[in-house]
C-alpha cells in the first residue's frame, strides 16, 4: 500500500487534481483507492462520488459518538474508489487540526487500512499550519508527497513553504517528496520555471496538467475528466499523471530554498519583472 | 546548620548555576542578600507549583460563596481545584462552592470548539438550582486558550440573557511560571469588574476595613474576622474566603484594606489605592504577637483611642485566655526545628507563631514568590518585566474623582511613618529570620536533602510531598490545607496549631517507624548447597 499525500495552495487545483488523478489509477492501471479528504470543507471526493454529500467522520463522531461502523463514513464511489471525508469545525471555531488527528485516528481504529488497497491519497487543504496538518506525513502515514502548484508566484511560495515542513518530517519519520505537479494557469514559461523550482528542491516535476475546459466541464456534471468524457485529450492527461506516480521511484528529502533564492528563480524566469 | 552546597552538590553545572540563585543562606552579615524567584521552573526537575489556572480559580475565585464558578475545560481541572484547599464558606443563603461546574470537554467538543457547550452547561446549572448565583466567573483551562473559544463573548451573551454579572477569566495553565499569574489575571478582573460595582450600598463606620488575602482556610478567616469585630472594626469585605461578589462590589467604601497573603492580592491593594485611595497595610493574624502587632497597627492607623483602649482590652483577655496552654504546648515543643515551605506568605506568616511555641525555623521557601516577598517591596522597580510576566498583563487604574479619598493627610501620614506603621509597604520575610535557610522554588530532591541534613522535627508543606516527609519518620502538616484541622489564625488558631503540633511531636508512632529489618534478619530458611545435591 502506497500512501501519498497531495500538498499546495488553497485553491491550486489539489482536490481536482486528486480525484482525476484516483480515476486514472483506478481506469487506466486497476488499482485499488482510498481518498482521505482532510478539510474542514469536505469537498475532497464529490468528483469521485458523483456530487453525494457524505457525512463527515467528525459529524459522524459528533452526532453518534465513538461506536460507529466504518460504513456510516466511507463510502464506495466510481470505480469503486472509497472516499473518506474527515469534515471539522465551522471557520473560526474549535480545532480543526486535531479534527484530522482524531478523524485518521478514528479510521485506523475502524480498520479502514484493508491489506487489498493500492493506495490511500490524503487530500490536504492548504500549508502545513500545525501540527494537526502535519498528522498525514507523520511516522506510519504518507510516505510520499506531491505539491500542487503552477506557474503563480504564490503557489511557489507555497510550495517551497510545505517543502520546508516535509524537511523537517523527512528527518524525524520516512516521509519523502516525490514531485511537484503543475496544473497549469497559462503562465508563461510556465514549464520551465515549474522545473526550475522542482530541481532547485532536489525533485522533479512529475508532470504538466494543461489547463482545459474539460475539467471544468466535468466539474459542472459532478464527474472527473476520465468519468465523464474518457476520450478528450485531458483524460489521457490524467491518465498520464497516474502512470507516472505509479512508476515514479524518485523520492527525495526536499531541500527548501532560501526567500531570496526562490525571488532570484522568479526574476530570472521574468515572473517577477 | 547546612549551606546551600549539600543541596546542590549533585547537579550539573548549568542546573547549579540556575538553582544556586534561588537559595539564601540568613547570617546577618550586614550585606543585601538577593535571591532568584518567579522564574521558571527547570524541566526535569520536580517542582512543587501549580498552574495559572490553579491560582485563579482554586485560590482567588473558588471561595466565592455567592458565585458560580465554572471550570471550561476537561473534567480534571475541575475536580482537582474543587474543596481541596479546605476554603470555608456559610451563610443564610448556603454556599456555591461546595459544587463543582465543570463544561467536561470531550475530544469533539475540543475539535468543533466549546462556545455552545459552555453556554449549554451555564443554562443547566441555572435551570437546576433555584437560588440564583449573585455573579457567574468563567475561567479557562490550557485547551481552551489553544482552540481560542471565545469566552468573554459568552460571558456578554450570559450577562444579557440572565441579567447577572458575568465575566470570563484568561488564566490557562500555561500562562505564566506558576500560579502566580492566576492570582494577577483573578486580581485583574475583580478590579475592572466586581470592586466598585455596588454604587447605592449605605458607606459603612469610619474604622471599617476589607481583608485581603484571607482565604479563610480551615476558618481562619472566621478567627480573624471576629477578633477585629470584637475590637470594633467593621469587615467590609474579605478576599475572598467565605468572601462574595456582593461584599467585594461595595468594598470600596471601606477606609482601610489589611493584607495577608502579600503574594496574592497584593495587585488589588495598589489598584484600590490608585482608585480610591484607600491605604493599605501588611498585616499578619498568625501568632500571638503578630495579631496583637496588627490589631496596634490598626489602631494607630485610625488614630481613634478608644479603638486603641479597646483593642489592648482584646489582646490582654484573648491572650491571658489560652496562656496556660501555650506555654504547656511550648513546654513539649521547646529546642524542636521546623522547615517550612507554602506557596507565597505562608512561610513568612508562620515563624513567630512557631517561636512563640519555641520552635526554631531552619528553612522556609516559597513555590510561587516574587523577590518582594522575600526581601520586601523596596525591590521592585529592580525586578524586570520577563517574557512571561509580560504575557500576564498589568492593568492601569485611573483615580475615581468623585470617591478619592486620602484619609490619612500629609500630616498624619508622616506622623505614622515616623511612628514605624508604613502603608503600602511590606519588609518581606529575610528581616525576620534569625539565621536558617531560605529555599525558592523547591523540589522533591532538594526537600529529601534538606529532610537528611537539617533533620528539622517538623515539616509544613502540601500534600505533594506531604508522603516522602513522612517516610522519612518526620512530622508533616500541610500549611496549605492544614489537614483536617484549623483554624490556625489568631488565639484560637495559636491554640489549635500548638495541640496539633504537641500531638504530633508526642503521638508513640515514631517509635514505630523503624522496621524489623534494619535492625537484624528477618529471613527465615536454611542455606542450601547451591543446587549441587
Amino acid at each position: 500500500m502506497r500512501q501519498v499525500a497531495i500538498y499546495g495552495k488553497g485553491g491550486i487545483g489539489k482536490s481536482t487534481t486528486t480525484q482525476n488523478l484516483n480515476a486514472g489509477l483506478a481506469e487506466a492501471l486497476g488499482m485499488q483507492n482510498m481518498i482521505i479528504g482532510c478539510d474542514p470543507k469536505a469537498d475532497s471526493t464529490r468528483l469521485i462520488l458523483g456530487g453525494l454529500a457524505q457525512k463527515t467522520v467528525l459529524d459522524t463522531l459528533r452526532d453518534e459518538g465513538e461506536d460507529i461502523e466504518l460504513d456510516a463514513v466511507l463510502k464506495p464511489g466510481y470505480k469503486g474508489i472509497r472516499c473518506v471525508e474527515s469534515g471539522g469545525p465551522e471557520p473560526g471555531v474549535g480545532c480543526a487540526g486535531r479534527g484530522i488527528i482524531t478523524s485518521i485516528g478514528l479510521l485506523e481504529k475502524l480498520g479502514a487500512y484493508t491489506s487489498d488497497l493500492d493506495y490511500v491519497f490524503y487530500d490536504v487543504l492548504g500549508d502545513v499550519v500545525c501540527g494537526g496538518f502535519a498528522m498525514p506525513i507523520r511516522e506510519g502515514k504518507a510516505q510520499e508527497i506531491y505539491i500542487v502548484c503552477s506557474g503563480e508566484m504564490m503557489a511557489l511560495y507555497a510550495a517551497n513553504n510545505i517543502a520546508k515542513g516535509v524537511s523537517k518530517y523527512a528527518k524525524t519519520g520516512g516521509v519523502r517528496l516525490g514531485g511537484l505537479i503543475c496544473n497549469s494557469r497559462k503562465v508563461e514559461g510556465e514549464a520551465e520555471l515549474v522545473s526550475a523550482i522542482a530541481k532547485e528542491l532536489g525533485t522533479t516535476m512529475i508532470h504538466f496538467v494543461p489547463r482545459s475546459p474539460d475539467v471544468t466541464k466535468a466539474e459542472i456534471n459532478k464527474k472527473t475528466v476520465i468519468d465523464y468524457s474518457p476520450d478528450v485529450q485531458q483524460a489521457e492527461e490524467y491518465r498520464e499523471l497516474a502512470r507516472k506516480i505509479d512508476s515514479n521511484r524518485n523520492m527525495t528529502i526536499p531541500r527548501p530554498m532560501s526567500q531570496d533564492r526562490l525571488e532570484e528563480l522568479l526574476v530570472e524566469f521574468g515572473l517577477a519583472g | 546548620m547546612t549551606g546551600t552546597e549539600t543541596i546542590l552538590g549533585k547537579y550539573d553545572p548549568k542546573v547549579y548555576k540556575n538553582r544556586k540563585d534561588h537559595m539564601v543562606a540568613i547570617d546577618h552579615d550586614g550585606s543585601e542578600k538577593q535571591i532568584s524567584a518567579n522564574t521558571r521552573a527547570i524541566p526535569g526537575i520536580m517542582t512543587h507549583r501549580g498552574c495559572c489556572y490553579a491560582g485563579c480559580k482554586g485560590v482567588v475565585l473558588g471561595p466565592l460563596k455567592d458565585t458560580l464558578v465554572i471550570t471550561h475545560g476537561p473534567i480534571g481541572c475541575g475536580f482537582y481545584s474543587w474543596g481541596t484547599r479546605r476554603n470555608k464558606a456559610r451563610g443564610p443563603e448556603g454556599s456555591w462552592t461546595q459544587y463543582c461546574f465543570s463544561t467536561d470537554m470531550q475530544e469533539a467538543d475540543i475539535v468543533f470548539g466549546g462556545d455552545k457547550k459552555l453556554k449549554a452547561a451555564i443554562a443547566e446549572a441555572m435551570a437546576t438550582f433555584e437560588k440564583k448565583p449573585k455573579s457567574i466567573m468563567i475561567c479557562s483551562t490550557c485547551p481552551i486558550g489553544l482552540i481560542g473559544d471565545d469566552i468573554h463573548a459568552v460571558a456578554s451573551q450570559i450577562e444579557n440573557e440572565y441579567g447577572i454579572p458575568c465575566m470570563a477569566f484568561s488564566c490557562e495553565g500555561y500562562k505564566g511560571v506558576s500560579q502566580s499569574g492566576g492570582h494577577h489575571i483573578a486580581n485583574n478582573q475583580l478590579m475592572r469588574r466586581v470592586i466598585g460595582a455596588d454604587v447605592s450600598s449605605p458607606a459603612p463606620s469610619r474604622i471599617s476595613v476589607n481583608l485581603l488575602g484571607e482565604y479563610n482556610i480551615g476558618g481562619d478567616g472566621w478567627e480573624t474576622e471576629r477578633i477585629l469585630r470584637k475590637c470594633g472594626i467593621e469587615v467590609v469585605s474579605v478576599f475572598t474566603g467565605d468572601g462574595s461578589y456582593e461584599n467585594i462590589a461595595k468594598s470600596h467604601t471601606a477606609t482601610l484594606n489589611l493584607v495577608q497573603c502579600h503574594r496574592s492580592i497584593n495587585y488589588i491593594a495598589e489598584m484600590m489605592k490608585a482608585r480610591y485611595g484607600i491605604d493599605w497595610l501588611k498585616v499578619n493574624f498568625i501568632g500571638l504577637g503578630p495579631t496583637a502587632d496588627s490589631l496596634r497597627k490598626i489602631a494607630r492607623y485610625f488614630g481613634d483611642p478608644s479603638l486603641a483602649e479597646r483593642v489592648e482590652q482584646v489582646v490582654a483577655e484573648e491572650t491571658a485566655a489560652i496562656a496556660d496552654d501555650i506555654s504547656h504546648f511550648r513546654s513539649i515543643l521547646e529546642g524542636k526545628t521546623a522547615a517550612i515551605y507554602s506557596g507565597g506568605s505562608r512561610s513568612h506568616h508562620y515563624q513567630k507563631l512557631l517561636e512563640e511555641l519555641g520552635v526554631k525555623t531552619v528553612m522556609a521557601g516559597y513555590e510561587f514568590a516574587h523577590r518582594d516577598d522575600y526581601e520586601g517591596r523596596k525591590v521592585i522597580p529592580t525586578i524586570k518585566d520577563d517574557a512571561d510576566s509580560k504575557n500576564i498583563g498589568s492593568i492601569e487604574v485611573e483615580a475615581d474623582k468623585d470617591r478619592y479619598l486620602d484619609f490619612l493627610g500629609d500630616e498624619r501620614r508622616a506622623e505614622l511613618n515616623a511612628g514605624g506603621v508604613v502603608p503600602e509597604d511590606y519588609a518581606g520575610m529575610m528581616p525576620d529570620m534569625d539565621g536558617g535557610l531560605i529555599v525558592d522554588d523547591l523540589n522533591e530532591a532538594e526537600a529529601e536533602t534538606i529532610i537528611r541534613t537539617l533533620r528539622p522535627d517538623m515539616f509544613f508543606s502540601g500534600i505533594k510531598d506531604k508522603y516522602i516527609i513522612e517516610k522519612h519518620g518526620v512530622y508533616s502538616r500541610q500549611i496549605h490545607s492544614y489537614d483536617y484541622s484549623g483554624p490556625y489564625a489568631g488565639y484560637a488558631g495559636a491554640y489549635n496549631f500548638g495541640r496539633d503540633l504537641a500531638m504530633g511531636m508526642t503521638i508513640p508512632a515514631w517509635r514505630l517507624i523503624t522496621p524489623k529489618w534494619r535492625t537484624g534478619s528477618v529471613l527465615e530458611g536454611s542455606v542450601s548447597d547451591g543446587g549441587k545435591g
